[in-house]
C-alpha cells in the first residue's frame, strides 16, 4: 500500500519511494527512506495535505506527494 | 585565501525554522547590509562584527533544507560557499545552525556542507525548546563523535552569542570535521568524472552534478565542459551506481542519514519519546478539520482587518500631515512652477511613498508573529488546497490575500514562500486582486452609470456589479498562473513537502526587528523608485504649457481669500474666477505631454468607445489608479479636489458627448473602464516594488506589459458584449 492511504493515528514502515524528480528527491532528503517508521498524525480541511510524524519531527505532504512513498502498515500500538 | 590582517569570511546556513535569522541579527547588532545576490531573487544579507580584533564579515545564506540545487536561486548559496559567486570572498569558516529539538534531520544539511572541506561551528539554537520536549543532548559526547565545534543558544533571548562568536574565531585554526566517507563506488565515479576537465572544477561540484539528476550543478557542469557527451558520461556513471547498489536519488539520503544515526546514537536522548508534547496537543486543536479552519478563518480575517482597517488611521494621518505639509508650501512659495514642483510633484511624491507604510508594517507585524510562533505552516497547510487552481501551494495564501487590500506589502509579504518558482509566479498575479485602490473608481461609475433597479425585486445592481468587479481579477488569475507556469516558469510543480516548526512563544525582538527591517528596506529601495516616478508623471503633466495667466488667476483668487473681509467683490466675480481656473487647468492638461500621449493613443482606445479625455485620465493614473477621478476632475475643468462622491462629475460625465452628439459614457462604455481598471497595472508602486523583489527590471515590465494588454482586451470584450446586450 502507499502512504497516503493510511488512516490518521495509523503508522507504516517505508518500502520504497517511486521515480527519482524532485519529489522523490525532497522526501528522501526530508528522511522518509526505506526502513523508516512514519505515522499519519492529521489531514486539513478536504483530507488534502497530510501531516505525517518521522524521525521526531512533522512534515506535510500532499495526497499526490504521499502516494509516492510504498509502506507496509504496522499494528496499531 | 585567508590574510591575517583583512576580516575573517564567514557563511551562516541552516534549515528553515531553526532561528537562523534571528542568530544573524543577534551577532550583527546594528551594522547590516542588505542587497540580492547579482542576478536572483535571493537576498543576501551580510554583517561585520569585530571579536577580540578580528574582523568578523559575516554572510547570511537562504535556509534550506539540503544542499542539492535545483534553480539558479538555490545555486547561490553552492556559489558562496565554493567562493565562485561575483565580488564574494569564499568563506574560511561555515556556520551551520540546526534546531536542537531536531537534529537527525537537521545535521542532513551539515553532512552535505562537510563535503566542502571547511572549518565549521555548529550552533545548536532554539536549546530551551529541546529540553522542554525532553530531548537531551550530550554536548561533549557530540564534538567528540562529529569532531566539530558545538555551540548550544537560545538565540532570541540572546543566549550563547558570545560563544558562538568565539568558537568562529577558534575554528579557523581547528582541524576538519569528521564526514561520511564516500562510497567506494561513488568516489571512484567522481575522480572519473574529474578526467574529463582540462582544469577541473571543485570536487563538490563534480558530486552534486553526479547526485542530483536534473539539478543545476549539472546544468553547470555541462557549461564548463562545452562538451553535449558530458551528460551522456554523468548517466552512464549513475547507471554503474545504480548497478552496484547505489540508486540515486534514496541511496545518498540513505548512506548520510545512517551516518547520522550512527554518530548521534550515543549523544542524544529522547525521554519523552511517544508522548504527545505540549506543541501536538495545540496542533490537534489547529489543524482540525473544523476548529481549525474556524481558527485560521479568524486569524486571516484579523490579518486583513489590519492592513484594511487598522491602518487606515495611519494613512489617514500621514494624508493630513502632507495636506498640511502642502499648505504651509502655498502659505509661502507663490504660485509659480516651484510650488507646482513642491506640492504637486515632491511632497505628493514622499506622501505616495510613506502611505504604504502603515500597511507594510501591520502586515509584517501579523506576520512576523505568526512566523515566529509557527502558526504560518499551519495556516500554509490548511489553505493549501484552495491554491491549488492556481498551481501554487498553501505558502502564496497570505501574500494574494493582502494584496486584496495592497499588492505592495502583499508582493513583499511573497518573502515567506521558499519555492521560487511559485514566488515569482505569485508576485506577478498579485497585483490582479482587487485592492482597495479600485474601489473609488468601481464607486464613481457604477453610481453614474449603472441604474438603481433591482433584480427581482431585491438584487441591486449596482451592488452586483460591485461585487462582480472585485472577483474580475481574481478569475483571470487562474488562466494566468497557468500560463506562467507553462511558457516562464516550467520544471517542478509546486511541492508541499514541508515541516511543521514546534509552536512556540513569538520573540517580540524578532517581530520587532523584522517589522523595522521590511519599513526601512520599502523606504530605502522602494521608496526612491516611486518618488522619482511619480516626479516625472508631474512633469509630463505640467511641461510644455505656458503657466502664466493659471497663475495670475490663482493669485488673485489667493488674494482675494485671504483678505475676505477687505476686497468688495461679488460672488459671481469670484465663481467666474474659479471656472477660469478650472477650465485653464483643463486646457493646460490637454497640452501637457500626457495630454499629448492621450490625444497620440485615442486612435487605439476609439474601439472601446473611449475618447482621449478618457485616455488622457488613463495615462495620469499610472502613478496609482485612484488618481484617475482627480485627472478626470482636471480635464473636464472641475478641479483636482473632486472625489467619486463628486456629483458634478457625474453630472459632467454624463454630460459628454461625441462630436455628433452621441453620449460618451454609455453603460457598457462605463464598464468597460471599471473592467480595465480592474485588470490593468496602473500602479507605479506595485510595479516598482515587483522590480525590487525580482531584482529585475524585466519582470516590473512583464507585468506592465500583460495587465495593460489583459486590460484593453477585457475592456473591449466588455464593450462588445455590452453593446450588443444593451443597445
Amino acid at each position: 500500500m502507499t502512504l497516503d492511504s493510511l488512516g490518521v493515528g495509523e503508522r507504516g514502515v517505508v518500502v520504497s519511494i517511486e521515480g527519482t524528480d524532485t519529489v522523490a528527491v525532497r522526501l528522501a532528503e526530508m528522511g522518509v527512506i526505506d526502513g523508516e517508521e512514519i505515522e499519519l498524525v492529521g489531514t486539513a480541511p478536504f483530507g488534502d495535505p497530510l501531516e505525517f510524524s518521522l524521525r521526531g519531527y512533522r512534515l506535510s505532504l500532499r495526497k499526490a506527494e504521499a502516494a509516492r512513498v510504498n509502506i507496509e502498515p504496522l499494528k496499531s500500538k | 585565501m585567508s590574510n591575517a590582517a583583512g576580516p575573517l569570511h564567514v557563511a551562516l546556513i541552516g534549515n528553515p525554522n531553526t532561528g537562523k535569522s534571528t542568530l544573524f541579527n543577534a551577532l550583527s547588532g546594528q551594522n547590516v547590509r542588505t542587497g540580492n545576490f547579482p542576478g536572483v531573487t535571493v537576498e543576501a544579507k551580510s554583517t561585520t562584527f569585530t571579536v577580540d580584533g578580528q574582523q568578523i564579515h559575516l554572510t547570511d545564506l537562504p535556509g534550506t533544507y539540503s544542499l542539492s540545487p535545483r534553480s539558479l536561486d538555490e545555486m547561490v548559496a553552492v556559489d558562496v560557499l565554493l567562493g565562485t559567486a561575483a565580488n564574494m570572498i569564499a568563506p574560511e569558516v561555515v556556520v551551520c545552525v540546526a534546531d536542537a529539538a531536531n537534529l537527525e534531520r537537521n545535521l542532513y544539511l551539515y553532512t552535505q556542507l562537510l563535503d566542502l572541506n571547511l572549518p565549521f561551528v555548529l550552533v545548536l539554537n532554539m536549546w530551551d525548546n529541546a529540553g522542554r520536549k525532553g530531548i537531551e543532548v550530550d554536548v561533549e559526547k557530540l564534538q567528540a563523535s562529529l569532531g566539530v565545534h558545538v555551540v548550544t543558544t537560545v538565540a532570541d533571548q540572546g543566549v550563547g552569542i558570545a560563544d558562538v562568536k568565539s568558537a568562529i574565531l577558534a575554528a579557523k585554526n581547528q582541524s576538519l570535521p569528521q564526514r561520511p566517507n564516500l562510497p567506494a563506488e561513488l568516489a571512484a565515479a567522481v575522480s572519473d568524472l574529474r578526467s574529463e576537465f582540462d582544469s577541473p572544477p571543485a570536487d563538490f561540484l563534480l558530486l552534486r552534478g553526479l547526485l542530483d539528476i536534473n539539478g543545476e550543478t549539472e546544468k553547470r557542469l555541462a557549461k564548463l565542459t562545452h562538451d553535449k557527451k558530458f551528460l551522456d558520461a554523468l548517466n552512464c556513471h549513475r547507471e554503474k551506481l545504480a548497478t552496484s547498489g547505489f540508486r540515486i536519488p534514496v541511496a545518498e539520503s540513505r548512506w548520510r542519514y545512517d551516518w547520522i544515526r550512527e554518530h548521534l546514537k550515543h549523544c542524544v536522548v529522547s525521554t519523552q519519546a511517544g508522548q504527545r508534547t505540549l506543541s501536538d496537543r495545540i496542533d490537534k486543536v489547529l489543524t482540525h478539520r473544523i476548529g481549525g479552519v474556524f481558527v485560521f478563518l479568524l486569524t486571516m480575517l484579523l490579518v486583513f482587518q489590519a492592513i484594511y482597517t487598522f491602518a487606515a488611521p495611519f494613512s489617514d494621518a500621514i494624508g493630513w500631515v502632507q495636506d498640511s505639509a502642502s499648505a504651509s508650501v502655498e502659505s509661502v512659495v507663490p504660485p509659480g512652477i516651484l510650488r507646482s514642483l513642491l506640492v504637486d510633484g515632491a511632497i505628493a511624491g514622499v506622501g505616495g511613498v510613506v502611505v504604504f507604510l502603515p500597511q507594510i508594517v501591520f502586515l509584517f507585524l501579523c506576520i512576523g508573529i505568526l512566523e515566529d510562533c509557527g502558526y504560518m505552516a499551519r495556516a500554509a497547510f490548511l489553505a493549501d488546497r484552495l491554491m491549488a487552481p492556481l498551481g501554487l501551494n498553501g505558502r502564496s495564501f497570505v501574500p494574494l490575500m493582502s494584496s486584496f487590500a495592497c499588492a505592495v506589502p502583499g508582493i513583499m509579504a511573497t518573502r515567506t514562500i521558499e519555492n521560487w518558482r511559485d514566488r515569482m509566479v505569485t508576485i506577478l498575479i498579485a497585483p490582479l486582486m482587487s485592492c482597495s485602490a479600485r474601489w473609488p473608481v468601481y464607486m464613481l461609475l457604477t453610481s453614474a452609470f449603472v441604474p438603481d433597479e433591482y433584480l427581482g425585486g431585491w438584487l441591486s445592481l449596482r451592488a452586483l456589479v460591485l461585487f462582480g468587479m472585485h472577483f474580475v481579477g481574481l478569475l483571470f488569475a487562474i488562466p494566468i498562473a497557468w500560463i506562467l507556469r507553462k511558457f516562464w516558469f516550467q520544471g517542478e510543480s509546486s511541492l508541499f513537502v514541508m515541516e511543521m516548526p514546534d509552536y512556540k512563544t513569538p520573540s517580540w525582538k524578532v517581530v520587532g526587528g523584522r517589522v523595522l527591517e521590511q519599513g526601512r528596506e520599502f523606504l530605502v529601495r522602494a521608496g526612491t523608485l516611486i518618488f522619482c516616478t511619480s516626479i516625472l508623471v508631474w512633469a509630463a503633466a505640467y511641461f510644455p504649457g505656458d503657466h502664466t495667466r493659471l497663475y495670475e488667476v490663482q493669485t488673485e483668487l489667493e488674494n482675494i481669500e485671504q483678505n475676505e473681509t477687505l476686497i468688495d467683490i461679488s460672488q459671481e466675480k469670484i465663481d467666474e474666477l474659479v471656472a477660469e481656473h478650472n477650465l485653464l487647468n483643463g486646457e493646460l492638461i490637454e497640452a501637457s505631454y500626457l495630454g499629448q500621449a492621450g490625444h497620440f493613443i485615442a486612435p487605439a482606445i476609439r474601439p472601446l468607445g473611449w475618447d482621449w479625455k478618457i485616455g488622457v485620465a488613463v495615462i495620469a493614473s499610472f502613478p496609482a489608479r485612484e488618481v484617475v477621478i482627480a485627472a478626470m476632475g482636471t480635464i473636464y475643468s472641475l478641479g483636482a479636489d473632486v472625489d467619486e462622491e463628486s456629483s458634478d462629475l457625474k453630472e459632467t460625465m454624463k454630460k459628454a458627448t461625441w462630436a455628433d452628439g452621441r453620449p460618451i459614457f454609455t453603460l457598457p462604455v462605463a464598464l468597460s473602464i471599471m473592467v480595465f481598471f480592474a485588470l490593468c497595472s496602473q500602479c507605479a508602486a506595485t510595479l516598482m516594488v515587483i522590480r525590487r523583489e525580482t531584482n529585475s527590471w524585466r519582470w516590473a515590465l512583464f507585468t506592465f506589459t500583460y495587465m495593460t494588454l489583459l486590460a484593453y482586451a477585457g475592456a473591449w470584450v466588455t464593450v462588445q458584449v455590452g453593446n450588443w446586450l444593451f443597445v
